[in-house]
């Protein structure tokens, strides 16, 4: 049994009085490739985010995430990490977030910045065979013939394929996408899935993708975890995803946009069964190792 | 019928509120009190025409005999301008990063700022006089005075675009395991890069305008030509001069609008 990848204990956040995350935990073993799926609001990407430490989890109720067998928070302090363990984790936004004014291959190259010396770093002096990895990197998503155009000149399924390259460049064991198509046309997006589906296939890297499309997660992914309301709501095989399940996840969620500023974790008649029913079926992790 | 009942349920603010007419009131009452207070009588421009029109023909003919060394003294004003903007520039970055709220703790914001402000407050002139005593008279202590109070002009402009940049590309940099420094030289600088360029240039620009006044003081440059001439009534000096520093200032605003061109 080899040790999970991934590892979230006890994960609450606070965003003011309103409650993002509640107790949150699940693990990833290496090499799985899991959809995190939930209604818009759900705290999907706030989860990513911690999952890097680009927010922190409340002080209060011990929250951790470990990574790699790496601590990345615990309690919402952030642990600090060398630049050789921290570029082992990639991430995908869902806007990209691309350095606009340079050219393709220098945001591709930027994944190299963390393995770089220190001085070779800042200076931006990358050595010819980083140049030419960079390259296969862009050649891996199809993007060979535009390395040296400016990124902003891009399609926006074209720089989300750059930021896979990016990630690739990176060599990063894991990968993090959060909502990498929810900006993009169909086409875009399915082409953005099937590189990712492709890297987890061919590299056998760990991937785990937010998604609100249903069909998507269940098309590409082995496993799924949904939130709702902040709380775990299922974890399991996609092919669990039953569309009982779904219409339960699914429901209210224009309700809950409503009462987005009322205190969430009050009783409401309204929410009482979604989580009875929840906790019931939920199936306990399934493994693809 | 419908369309006026519907509206009557809404309630249109009123169109002109009596906190605007105040406000108005207040605005024309600050104009009044200026006009007393920098003594405002344009019957003199009328009354004493007769002076300037005098003043005015001794500027003509403009007296060329000295035109060369007029040419060598701009040429030295531009000199102070341009090293009195690159220091500047050099030490507006760092000092820019480290008063931008979206980088630094609170606490070295603060204090940088108010350095910032120290510098920005007093005016070139008043700083000139000051190394004038420190370094003597001459270009060098035009090119101090420069240097400092653009610095926190610049500081300030620099950082305004540092704390307007997008986070985004910084955060995608900061995920791929790459330190602090190069989050700021490959996700920041090229964001702000354009903005910091046609800033410096206008800077660089008044700073010429700015070191043509620096002589008067002992700075050093034109100045001191224009400040001799006046003070000697050779009008027909001083309208050279002016001609030279008109020529040469609208020279290098047209090169600095071709060099901003090409940048942005």
């Amino acid at each position: 049994m080899s040790i999970p990848t991934i590892i979230v204990e006890q994960l609450n956040k606070n965003f003011g009085h309103s409650r993002v995350l509640e107790d949150v935990s699940f693990e990833i073993t290496p090499g799985e490739i899991v959809a995190l799926i939930g209604p818009s609001g759900s705290g999907k990407s706030t989860l990513m985010r911690h999952l890097v430490g680009l927010t922190c989890c409340n002080r209060d109720r011990g929250g951790r995430v470990s990574l790699l067998g790496r601590e990345i928070q615990a309690s919402g302090r952030l642990r600090r990490a060398s630049r050789g363990q921290r570029c082992r984790v990639g991430y995908i936004f869902q806007q990209f977030n691309l350095v606009n004014r340079l050219s393709v291959l220098t945001n591709v190259l930027i994944g190299q910045l963390g393995r770089m010396p220190r001085a070779r770093a800042l200076l931006g002096r990358f050595s010819d065979e980083e140049r030419q990895r960079a390259l296969q990197c862009l050649a891996r998503v199809g993007l060979e013939g535009m390395a040296y155009q400016r990124a902003n000149t891009l399609s926006g399924g074209q720089q989300q394929r750059v930021a896979i390259a990016r990630v690739l460049m990176q060599d990063a064991d894991v990968i993090l996408a959060d909502e990498p198509i929810a900006s993009l046309d169909p086409r875009s997006a399915r082409e953005v899935m099937e590189i990712l589906e492709r890297i987890h296939a061919e590299d056998g890297r760990t991937v785990v993708i937010t998604l609100h499309q249903v069909d998507i997660a269940r098309r590409y992914c082995h496993r799924a975890i949904a939130l709702k309301d902040g709380r775990l709501y299922f974890d399991g095989k996609t092919s669990e995803l039953t569309d009982a399940r779904l219409k339960t996840l699914y429901e209210n969620a224009g309700l809950d946009e409503l009462r987005a500023g009322s205190q969430p974790d009050l009783p409401s008649p309204l929410r009482e069964p979604s989580y009875t029913q929840a906790q019931a079926p939920a199936p306990a992790q399934v493994a693809h190792t | 019928m419908t369309t006026q009942t519907q509206l009557s349920g809404i309630s249109l603010p009123p169109k002109r509120s009596w906190t605007t007419l105040a406000l108005w009131g207040l605005g024309l009452a600050v104009l009044a009190w200026s006009w007393q207070g920098v003594e405002m009588r344009p019957g003199l421009l009328v009354t004493n025409a007769d002076n300037m029109a005098t003043l005015a023909g001794d500027f003509f003919p403009p007296a060329f005999g000295n035109l060369g060394h007029y040419i060598e003294q701009m040429l030295v004003t531009i000199q102070i301008a341009i090293w009195g903007t690159l220091l500047a520039i050099l030490v507006a970055i760092p000092a820019s990063l480290l008063c931008s709220e979206n980088l630094v703790p609170w606490w070295v914001y603060q204090p940088v700022r108010r350095l910032m402000d120290a510098t920005r407050a007093i005016n070139e002139l008043v700083f000139a006089m000051l190394f004038v005593v420190a370094v003597g008279l001459g270009p060098f202590a035009g090119t101090l005075a420069l240097f400092i109070h653009t610095t926190g002009v610049l500081a300030k402009l620099f950082s305004e675009a540092v704390e307007a940049a997008e986070a985004g590309p910084m955060e995608g940099i900061r995920v791929t395991g790459a330190g602090r420094i190069e989050e700021i030289v490959f996700g920041l600088i090229p964001q702000v890069l354009p903005l910091w360029i046609s800033v410096s240039l206008y800077r660089f620009e008044s700073n010429i305008r700015s070191a043509t006044v620096l002589g008067m003081v002992g700075g050093g440059g034109i100045g001191v030509a224009l400040w001799e001439t006046m003070r000697g009534f050779q009008y027909a000096e001083t309208a050279t001069i002016m001609l030279v520093i008109i020529i040469a200032v609208t020279a290098l605003d047209m090169a600095s609008q071709f060099v901003r061109k090409r940048f942005i």
